[in-house]
């Protein structure tokens, strides 16, 4: 099993793929036992990747539960029916097939890779795990202690109190507002039936979205799914409501001994199906991108020096959403940092972004988008990321004119919308000097 | 259960995807002493540039510690022909992205972008080979930056800086014992002087090598590359890298950290190794193996069935081996113990399962499953082009000829149970080795059964920019 990145909100903001290069085919599969999948055929290597989604991942937590998806997640491959964790491993290892199991705020994801030669036998063992795991108490005693070793972990880690304490103030009472890998008290407690409950919320035949990149046919793919997930029951656990929206502006400071600080910043952001999020991705990446050319990196790491990498997110959820940013300065220059990200969020809204910016980063976003294909396992990912936002089949094609149509006054509009100085709230987990209430 | 994502990333790299892939792999030799690989993968209209400098951090003069990383930094400032810091953003601005890392070994950058801008990225990488602009102004902004990477990346991590610690002691006589960042206090000292006068006598095209993968024809890279890297005359003058050898070790370094951030303590094991040498690969293909069945997988590895399943002695145990190294490399074991099973324990618990290990050898079902995941290995990495361009370049630059290259798999497959046991009775002997405790200070509360704060992770053996 593996856990989440420090941050689950970055790693979807990261998933979130706008799509594809022109050549990239989709194909929508309808399977005969009614499931829907996307496929990019390609025969050029003889084995095939297979992104499975179930939307609700770890907000499917039930009360008093908290960590039980995570845990359950990490216990799918600890055997099945006749085999133990160490005979699903040796049997898995001898097919050559690779099954990760991970869960996030919004989704349980699987990802299988399997070559052509043996994919019925690695299908099989797939579906035994998904349908039936055992969940022996030794398993989950077994991973429970390595759960609890990495919430150790992340009391003492900063990139890890940050963004937690940022989703505390965030989301109020909602699942959001808690690490999904639970607490250590809440994962103490759970129990085996916890496990089988958490597992009968989450792996559900109405919430599976499903990619498929490499060498399979449509009509072996349908026969692939019916066989792998005809086993789930049709329905899981309902979707929790919305998030509240609880961040006040401001500054929290928690002491951490360290010489640098970690700070997370944002405020309240932008829907996925927001008219304006195109807009807004592109104002994003002029301010934050992950690019060294972009405001934010210029202005603290490159002219000042005051940070090794700053970078800034957008993060649409499925129940809420946030613009995140994140950096580490050492403690006697994280106040000036912090000043300049003012300065720069201030100076965006207000005067939004230039006819050169705009433009560069037009050319960025639609040239750089074949380079996110870089093999079937991401293409079977962002097929899945596709329908996950409810995205129509044709947007490949679509998508650049998308970020082409953005105009100078669009931008200007969302970039007041979205960029709001007096609401950004900064989060410094370290021993800051020189920031109101610190020594 | 691997504990983490990056952890799991960094085990992979225990047995790399290694496709051989002679028939897409092209090679030629410039006029001026340029190497050029071409590594065709059609499926994308896209192109990775990577070239490789000979030259990393255990080529540093004494006490410079951190100016080839340093270098590496400031080689995006710019050039009479790209204005000041102006180098991402040109690549940027044409839907590219870019990025350098410095190892003990090798400093590399890169570029990933439409095929069809090959031919603007191969300018650009060209003209900073020998027409860097610097003041003085760039170089105090950049040693911040890097002083704080410094501080990011090892000053805030307890577990970063037991490791280093422990490559100080593991090397008694080699410059792998310095941390390829820096020493901070060297770092602070650095200036342009320092950074150009490397750059002079080691930037050369004699002194690297090109690697191209993706959408591209080798002899329209080779048209490029005679037109941009062809007219760059070559050093003279250049050493061959020989550096001082490790004399035998003869008596075993323990080291204990101590850390207010430590939640979970570990022992991390590291021995000195031998690393993969032209035309003599055989051991470090079977300490490749090695790791595999030792730590590799974690429910099936012989660390995994002994300390975390017959006994709850451990949550996490791993163990790795990187070859791809000019000189002695080393064999790393992590283990973080039970809460309530102390260090002292679980370090007995380990040598006591070594030694078994030792005296059995290997179970022939794990070594053959072994065998069919690096047989696999070769269609699945077929699928990633620009993992092959970091393939090919991390082994040229270790001094691997292509068809060392191409052929390690059958050195694979020719390792036997034999060959196994036989490295690992010469490897995992502790008087090569540095064993070392991180774990909360004592006294403060934090008993054993509570924590450190990093993952142990395998060392890092390059850095980004």
């Amino acid at each position: 099993m593996m856990l989440r990145p420090v941050l689950a909100a970055l790693g979807l903001a990261l998933a979130l793929a706008l799509p594809a290069r022109a050549e990239v085919e989709i194909q929508e599969v309808k399977t005969p036992g009614g499931l829907t999948a996307w496929l990019v055929e390609d025969h050029g290597l003889p084995f095939v990747s297979l992104e499975l989604q179930f939307r609700g991942g770890t907000s499917l937590d039930a009360p008093g539960k908290r960590g039980a998806i995570y845990l359950m997640t990490g216990l799918i491959e600890e055997g099945t029916g006749d085999m133990d964790s160490r005979a699903f491993a040796e049997a898995r290892d001898a097919l050559a097939a690779s099954f990760l199991f991970d869960s996030g705020a919004d989704t349980l994801s699987v990802s299988a890779r399997m070559l052509t030669e043996n994919r019925d036998a690695a299908v099989d063992l797939l579906r035994q795990a998904l349908t039936a795991p055992r969940f022996d108490q030794d398993a989950v005693d077994r991973v429970r202690e390595q759960v609890l070793s990495g919430l150790r972990s992340d009391e003492k880690d900063p990139e890890a109190i940050a963004p937690r304490l940022f989703d505390t103030l965030a989301f109020g009472d909602h699942p959001y507002a808690t690490p999904g890998k639970g607490t250590i008290d809440s994962v103490a407690a759970l129990t085996r039936d916890d496990i089988f409950a958490a597992h009968k919320a989450t792996l559900a035949r109405d919430r599976v979205m499903i990619g498929a990149a490499g060498d399979i046919t449509a009509a072996d793919l349908a026969t692939l799914l019916d066989i792998l997930l005809g086993g789930l029951p049709e329905t899981g656990a309902p979707l929790p409501p919305p998030a509240p929206w609880t961040l006040p502006p401001g500054l929290t400071v928690q002491d951490f001994p360290s010489p640098q600080s970690v700070v997370f910043f944002g405020h309240r952001g932008i829907r996925r199906d927001d008219p304006d999020f195109f807009a807004a991705f592109i104002l994003n990446e002029v301010i934050g991108g992950g690019r060294f050319s972009a405001r934010l990196m210029r202005e603290v790491r490159e002219k000042r020096g005051l940070t090794y990498g700053i970078g800034t997110y957008l993060v649409p959820m499925d129940l809420g959403e946030m613009v995140l940013g994140q950096f580490s300065a050492s403690n006697d220059k994280v106040a000036q940092a912090i000043e300049v990200v003012r300065a720069e969020w201030a100076r965006i809204a207000t005067e939004g972004v230039t006819e050169q910016e705009l433009a560069e980063t037009k050319t960025y976003l639609t040239g750089s988008y074949p380079l996110r294909f870089s093999g079937n396992g991401p293409i079977a990912n962002i097929l899945v990321g596709m329908q996950l936002d409810a995205l129509p089949l044709d947007y490949v094609n679509t998508r650049n004119a998308k970020v082409e149509a953005v105009t100078m006054d669009e931008v200007k509009r969302v970039a007041s919308r979205l960029f709001q100085p007096q609401a950004l709230h900064f989060v410094v987990v370290g021993q800051p000097e020189g920031l109101p209430g610190t020594p | 259960m691997p504990l983490r994502r990056l952890l799991l990333v960094c085990l992979a790299a225990v047995l790399p995807l290694r496709p051989a892939l002679a028939e897409t792999v092209s090679t030629f030799t410039l006029d001026n002493g340029l190497e050029v690989v071409v590594i065709e993968d059609h499926r994308a209209p896209v192109a990775v540039q990577m070239i490789w400098y000979k030259v990393g951090a255990a080529d540093e003069p004494p006490g410079k510690s951190g100016i080839a990383h340093f270098l590496e930094h400031l080689m995006f400032k710019g050039t009479e022909k790209i204005p000041p810091n102006a180098f991402s953003a040109l690549v940027e601005a044409q839907g590219g992205d870019d990025n350098a890392f410095t190892s003990w070994d090798y400093t590399a950058y890169f570029q990933r972008i439409a095929a069809d801008r090959l031919d603007m990225v191969m300018e650009m990488e060209a003209d900073r080979m020998r027409n860097l602009r610097l003041t003085e102004d760039d170089v105090a902004t950049e040693r911040q930056v890097i002083l704080e990477e410094r501080a990011q990346r090892t000053d805030s991590d307890p577990g970063a800086l037991l490791g280093e610690q422990m490559r100080a002691a593991q090397y008694l006589n080699g410059p792998y014992g310095i941390p390829i960042i820096g020493w901070r206090h060297e770092i602070e000292a650095l200036n342009r002087e320092d950074a150009l006068d490397y750059y002079r006598r080691f930037y050369a095209p004699n002194n690297a090598f090109l690697v191209i993968a993706g959408d591209v024809t080798p002899d329209a890279v080779k048209a490029l590359a005679e037109k941009h890297y062809g007219p760059i005359p070559p050093s003279e003058g250049l050493a061959p890298r020989l550096r001082p050898q490790e004399p035998p070790h003869r008596a075993e370094r323990r080291l204990v950290l101590s850390d207010e951030r430590v939640s979970d303590p570990y022992i991390y094991r590291s021995y000195l190794a031998p690393e993969r040498d032209a035309g003599a690969q055989k051991d470090a293909a079977a300490l490749s193996i090695l790791a595999e069945l030792l730590g590799g997988d974690g429910q099936t590895s012989v660390l995994a069935r002994a300390l975390q399943f017959d006994r709850q002695i451990a949550v996490y145990t791993s163990a790795f081996y990187d070859g791809t190294s000019i000189d002695d490399t080393s064999f790393g074991i992590y283990i973080v113990p039970a809460p309530g099973i102390s260090l002292a324990i679980a370090e007995t618990a380990l040598d006591e399962t070594l030694a078994r290990f030792l005296e059995e050898g290997p179970d022939p079902a794990a070594f053959d499953r072994i065998r069919t995941q690096i047989l696999a290995a070769e269609i699945y990495g077929k699928d990633n082009a620009q993992g092959l361009a970091n393939m090919y370049g991390e082994e040229l630059a270790i001094g691997l000829s292509i068809e060392d290259i191409q052929s390690y798999d059958e050195v694979l497959m020719t390792v036997t149970l034999d060959d196994v046991k036989a490295v690992a009775a010469r490897v995992l002997n502790r008087d090569n080795a540095v064993t070392g405790w991180l774990r909360a200070p004592e006294g403060d509360g934090a008993t054993e059964a509570a924590t450190d704060r990093g993952l142990p992770m395998p060392p890092a053996q390059e850095i980004l920019e």
